[in-house]
């Protein structure tokens, strides 16, 4: 897993409520395996026609946007489908971080499982800063792990939470599975005096 | 999300009434870690053809999964639905994903109902129908919609794949405790009004993201009513609300659907599961974070307008205006979701016309929901310059029909009748609807593209997707249950 510490970095709005995992990277992309390089099919079906040629328009085809690393979207981000290759897509594709008022739940979980930090600001920071984003292009944003905290264009500063565990893992770049397997004593135990649930 | 969880009681802190949910959490509960997060123990585990990555992983790290004998596969977002073989799946890719189930499953001694077995299926139709889903059980899945066999009184949801890979090499997996949401359902349904529209009235009423960080429970006298398909159903669409997992406590209708089937408990292992089962409720006085309550008799058939499950409205209403919406995303989000269907606010949902017809899904795909279907066809054709499909849940629900002789009404009016598998709910197979396409569908989701790009999907419940059949557009079912 990547290590993320600080970044400064083009942050690129995505200003839609309730974007889905679906839309990030849509089903047909699925049966790909991990060595691809999945962030080609972010935002596939937005940011490109049926031609494969893009969409002039599309936020992410925008000149000033394409050295993004970061991306601020509005509430419930990453809804939906459970699918990881919503967050290959976006790490693929070179982003590092999110920034939103809210994410879909198996969505934050994933994000953090691949060295890709998601950041719960408060609706009214972010829906500024989306306008900000929009009519700024181009402009960046500092995330600072360690001391949890993001600096925004207009100069503000917010603390944002996370979990130690997971900001130890981020800042490592370790995954949980090695200290889940150092564990396994403990998980041992439980099955032998586990009562077999409902078995 | 970070903050959830904080408030929870310790597990061992005292005699405090508990839900449902938390009972069966903290059975599971093998370790704390320093962050307040949980190590559960998982019973089962559902993998099905979208998980080759997760065992790529284990691989990569020389491990492997830990306890094959709680793990069931099933192929399901793949499988071909005109034909029942590999050399029907025309796309290297697809047929890879496949291979590598099979190849996945039989180096780990995994038990897989492959294609071709008749027990194969969507892995959310097969596991409760095997017997597989019980009660009391911890449950996951690569996929969102493994909220559905929380319908068993389980607490069951979809995780990523490096979760996958998780739980393959630990049978173990780090959650932090979700908050708890009641919805409680009470009163008594109108005829034509079923499991689905209650599901999207909840929907309606809390949104998308209503349920965020929760775990549903689902009660009340409408719920209790229902039967097992009913409620597996309810809980299929847990996470259409952004719920963690939605449950129902288990009483007698769940312990007799599962008597007999092939993985239930059997004999005096069968009397002393159903002893346990009998006491995971909800204590009374146990504290949710969140209660919403519905009557069940306001409820009509819905369907859906947008591109958000939460765009539903019953049939009898008309398209609504995002001019008159005071939320700036919710009304963005309503017109770009206004956009993409072709509709125009004011217009009465019933004079919407339709192309295709899908019966099938996770949501919609068992045996009562093809009855329900297969009662409004009855004597009825498909509206010209419809295509209808109906793709049984699994195949046994296809084989139970057939017995029934549902498939002979649904091919005598011009239905087709297919294989089972995942299908037109998300088109990974190939069977998609075309651009522009108006499709009224059984399934969970009206994303923008999911049934293929540029299709537009209004969600309903099965008899409502049979009506629009039919009549060739959107329709209220009830009158057609009149006679009219």
């Amino acid at each position: 897993m990547d290590r993320f510490e600080r970044l400064e970095a083009v942050a690129v709005p995505i200003a839609r409520v309730n974007c889905d995992t679906d839309q990030i990277i849509p089903a047909q992309y699925l049966q790909k395996l991990r060595s691809e390089d999945f962030g080609r099919f972010l935002f596939a079906e937005s940011r490109f026609r049926k031609d494969g040629s893009e969409v002039p328009e599309f936020i992410l085809n925008r000149p000033a946007y394409r050295p993004a690393r970061i991306l601020v979207a509005d509430r419930n981000f990453g809804c939906g489908s459970s699918r990881e290759h919503a967050v290959w897509a976006l790490h693929d594709y070179g982003i590092r971080a999110v920034i939103a008022p809210s994410f879909g739940d198996i969505f934050f979980n994933n994000c953090l499982k691949n060295g890709l930090l998601p950041i719960v600001l408060p609706q009214a920071v972010v829906t500024p800063l989306l306008a900000q984003l929009e009519s700024a292009p181009g402009a960046m944003v500092a995330v600072d792990l360690p001391a949890r905290e993001v600096a925004l264009p207009d100069g503000g500063r917010h603390a944002f939470e996370i979990e130690a565990f997971a900001k130890t893992c981020l800042v490592n770049g370790i995954d949980e599975l090695g200290y889940t397997l150092a564990q396994s004593g403990r998980i041992d135990a439980f099955e032998r005096s586990y009562d077999g649930g409902s078995m | 999300m970070p903050p959830h969880g904080k408030e929870a009681v310790s597990p061992d802190a005292s005699p405090t009434p508990q839900t449902l949910f938390d009972k069966i959490w903290d059975r599971h509960r093998i370790m704390t870690r320093e962050d307040g997060q949980d190590l559960l123990f998982i019973d089962r585990h559902f993998i099905h053809d979208v998980t080759a990555t997760a065992f790529d992983m284990l691989r990569q790290r020389g491990l492997k999964p830990r306890a094959p004998h709680r793990i069931f596969g099933t192929p399901d977002h793949y499988v071909p639905t005109h034909r029942r073989d590999m050399a029907a799946i025309n796309h290297p890719e697809r047929r890879a994903m496949i291979q590598a189930l099979e190849r996945d499953a039989a180096e780990s001694g995994i038990t897989l109902f492959g294609l071709g077995d008749p027990r194969q299926g969507i892995v959310h139709v097969v596991g409760p129908e095997q017997g597989l889903s019980l009660p009391g059980m911890t449950i996951v899945c690569a996929d969102s919609h493994t909220s559905t066999h929380g319908a068993l009184g389980a607490l069951a949801f979809g995780i990523g794949a490096t979760e996958v890979g998780h739980v393959l090499a630990t049978q173990s997996l780090w959650q932090r405790r979700p908050r708890r949401m009641r919805v409680s359902v009470d009163g008594t349904l109108s005829p034509g009004v079923t499991a689905k529209d209650i599901i999207l009235a909840i929907i309606a009423e809390i949104g998308v993201a209503g349920a965020a960080g929760h775990v549903l429970e689902y009660a009340g006298s409408a719920i209790r009513a229902l039967s097992m398909e009913g409620r597996l159903t309810i809980c299929n669409m847990s996470i259409e609300a952004g719920g963690r997992a939605g449950m129902i406590a288990p009483d007698d209708t769940t312990i007799a659907y599962l008597a007999d089937r092939p993985y239930a408990p059997q004999g005096a292992a069968w009397d002393r599961a159903v002893a346990g089962w009998r006491a995971l409720r909800t204590d009374e006085d146990a504290l949710f974070d969140r209660e919403v309550a519905l009557d069940a008799a306001a409820i009509a058939p819905m369907v859906t307008w947008g591109t958000t499950p939460e765009d539903a409205a019953p049939i009898t209403a008309r398209i609504p205006d995002p001019a008159e919406t005071a939320d700036a995303g919710r009304r963005d989000g309503m017109e770009r979701a206004l956009a993409y269907m072709g509709l125009v606010p004011g217009t009465a949902l019933e004079e919407i016309g339709i192309d295709r017809v899908f019966i099938g899904s996770c949501t919609n795909g068992r045996i009562e929901d093809l009855r329900s279907a297969a009662a409004v066809v009855d004597g009825r054709k498909v509206a010209a310059g419809v295509e209808a499909w109906v793709v049984p849940g699994s195949q046994q629900v296809k084989a139970q029909a057939e017995a029934e002789g549902l498939d002979r009404i649904f091919t005598a009016a011009g239905f087709d009748w297919r294989f089972a598998g995942c299908s037109m709910c998300l088109a990974t197979n190939g069977d998609t609807v075309a651009p522009g396409q108006r499709c009224a569908s059984t399934s969970n989701r009206n994303f923008v593209g999911r049934q293929g790009p540029g299709a537009r999907t209004h969600l309903m419940s099965p008899a409502m997707a049979a009506a629009a059949a039919v009549t060739g557009r959107l329709t209220d079912v009830r009158r057609l249950l009149a006679g009219g």
